[in-house]
């Protein structure tokens, strides 16, 4: 480099600085066509956070923000400052980490699945039971709801069967009650979710080399003892992850499934925290309120996700994210 | 070899396959019965479906229902707006997974990875519910039909499927057509975006099923009748018995026959009927791909 004549580093850099305008005007032309997106993004994802400043104001819709009264902690504070708001709060911190530590304590249920519908040997009857099991899973909550309704409700199937048999004389209340709200909502989930829930384990036992459990039969092994030994070790990663998955998003039951299903005798025991913001925001008209309540599941949200990503980080060596 | 098989089915294994058998035929029939059990209804007298008088197969079948609920008010309407918005709200999240997917391979791109993170980050956050009604009322969003669609266009998950599915394909053709002074615009359309459609089919079906299924954004976002969604209609035949009732009286006309009975529109033939119609494109739709479903939840799983 340093042996070249005078005149040709001139030359040459002048060509690469030339060169690289050329490369960085391209690369902003490319940018432009990304740009129309990145619009999106910004309206839709980065935007809203600027909705947190609701929080610190008094905001009643017909009138501006900027009419708005400034109001600092008010609405945090009165998530613990009176009494009956405070019983509100925990009855629905309660709901929304009972309807998780259910879901985490059931995680285990489409790892069954998979692995007694794997020990199934006729491959037609399996890819019918599959196919047929994982249907409800795309069908809407609201659907859901019209067959709980057609299903469970005072003039529906059960009941009319149960009556026509003459073991009940009075209807049941499986929806309008206030009784066993949790587990009916855990068994409506997994309904719903739990052949969709084994898909993943099933390919993964797909995964698994047929040489470790010929090797297994070899050394006399009987067929729990091949789950037991290999099925069961082999599923144990993906376990993890979708475990780790569940953990993150404890505070996020959505809102759907317990909106659907919710109803004045029931709603002590249903009002997840999703739901609660909605009620409360939507239904009450308090705004700046349930905003405040928003923001503060948000951020503890993001924490878990970031805690529960170094846990994997430590144990597995692996990000989740 | 075969001999060991064979002598390993000890009756343990064989009570423990029959139980097991038994639970999956259980558990298969649980989740169908229903789907089962609103059709036969549907498609009998309507005074006996009222009475819960179907339970295991059809009787007096007619389908004078299905012309009916069509005639409701609002419903046609309503079937309308679920169509458009599952059509163009899967349209526009393909294209745009695709070409957002695409530029982020692009290394010449004005500071590419710091605007691939910008996007990917907000996977992992959320403003919540009520900033969002905000946002969507400030931006005069609120009661239009766009906001059905503009807000799901960019999906970061599916902008990292396909960026992760060019990166894997041979890069030569690209190469090629770059020396040959193909435009970025040219290469995307002409040699990326076809050898992409196994993975684009895949978003587009998750796409088009969450589109038709959702529901939250009319309830919070809508009040205008006229953009309701099918989803939400049916929410509303459900819980409103009264207008419902109303609604029949209006469409049904005079009981003057007796035969009119069996074909006059109830409650529950309506509920159920509009339930079919809204689970129906699922049903078919589900099983012809159920391949590409199965494909997106490991390429989800690849990624964690």
């Amino acid at each position: 480099m340093q042996n070249v004549t005078a005149d040709q580093p001139i030359t040459d850099k002048e060509r690469q600085k030339r060169h690289q305008k050329a490369a960085a005007k391209r690369g902003k032309q490319m940018w432009l066509l990304l740009a129309p997106f990145l619009i999106l993004v910004v309206l839709f994802s980065y935007l809203p956070l600027f909705g947190w400043v609701y929080a610190f104001f008094d905001y009643e819709p017909p009138i501006p923000l900027s009419q708005s009264e400034f109001v600092g902690l008010q609405w945090f504070k009165m998530m613990v400052q009176n009494q009956t708001q405070m019983h509100q709060i925990f009855q629905v911190l309660l709901n929304t980490f009972a309807m998780s530590l259910l879901n985490i304590v059931t995680s285990f249920f489409p790892v069954l699945f998979a692995i007694g519908l794997n020990e199934i040997r006729n491959k037609h009857f399996k890819n019918i039971i599959q196919t047929l099991t994982t249907l409800p899973n795309f069908i809407s909550w609201v659907l859901v709801y019209s067959i709980a309704f057609a299903m469970f409700s005072s003039g529906g199937m059960v009941n009319d069967l149960l009556q026509n048999l003459h073991l009940i004389t009075e209807p049941l209340k499986f929806l309008d009650s206030d009784s066993h709200v949790w587990l009916k909502m855990l068994l409506w989930s997994t309904w719903k979710g739990l052949g969709w829930g084994s898909i993943i384990y099933l390919a993964a036992i797909t995964g698994i080399d047929p040489e470790l459990y010929e090797a297994g039969r070899v050394d006399g092994a009987n067929r729990l003892q091949l789950i037991r030994y290999i099925t069961v070790p082999a599923l144990m990663p993906t376990y993890f992850v979708m475990l780790m998955l569940a953990v993150s998003n404890f505070l996020n039951n959505g809102m759907d499934q317990y909106f659907v299903f919710q109803n004045a005798f029931n709603q002590t025991h249903i009002q997840v925290l999703d739901l609660y913001v909605y009620n409360v925001g939507m239904g009450q008209n308090s705004l700046s309120y349930a905003t405040a309540i928003s923001m503060l599941k948000s951020l503890v949200s993001v924490a878990l996700l970031f805690i529960v990503n170094k846990v994997s980080q430590k144990t597995r060596g692996e990000s989740i994210i | 070899m075969s001999n060991i098989e064979k002598n390993e089915v000890t009756s343990g294994e064989r009570v423990f396959r029959v139980f097991n058998v038994i639970f999956f035929i259980i558990f298969t029939l649980l989740c169908i019965y229903p789907f089962y059990y609103l059709i036969i209804n549907s498609i009998s007298a309507n005074n006996l479906s009222a009475n819960g008088l179907i339970n295991w197969w059809p009787k007096h079948i007619q389908f004078e229902n299905y012309v009916q609920v069509f005639k409701l008010d609002g419903l046609g309407t309503a079937a309308l707006v679920s169509v458009a918005r599952t059509v163009l709200g899967t349209a526009l999240t393909v294209f745009a997974s695709a070409f957002m997917g695409f530029m982020f391979t692009r290394e010449k791109m004005w500071k590419r990875k710091f605007w691939y993170r910008f996007v990917i980050i907000t996977m992992y956050f959320n403003a919540g519910l009520i900033p969002m009604f905000i946002t969507m009322k400030n931006l005069a969003l609120t009661n239009t039909f766009w906001v059905y669609v503009l807000p799901g266009i960019v999906a970061p998950f599916n902008i990292i499927l396909v960026k992760t599915y060019i990166e894997s394909l041979p890069r030569s053709l690209e190469e090629a057509a770059e020396l040959d002074g193909a435009s970025t615009w040219q290469v995307f359309w002409q040699i990326i975006l076809p050898s992409c459609t196994p993975i684009l089919a895949t978003v587009a079906i998750f796409s088009a099923v969450g589109q038709w299924n959702s529901f939250q954004d009319t309830l919070i976002y809508i009040t205008d009748q006229k953009l309701y969604s099918l989803q939400y209609l049916l929410y509303q035949y459900i819980n409103q018995a009264s207008s419902l009732a109303a609604m029949v009286k209006n469409s049904g006309g005079g009981l003057s026959s007796v035969a009119a009975v069996a074909t006059a529109q109830t409650p529950t033939s309506i509920r159920m009927t509009v339930s079919i119609v809204v689970v129906l494109p699922i049903m078919f739709i589900y099983p012809m791909f159920q391949r590409y479903f199965t494909k997106g939840i490991m390429l989800g799983a690849v990624k964690g």
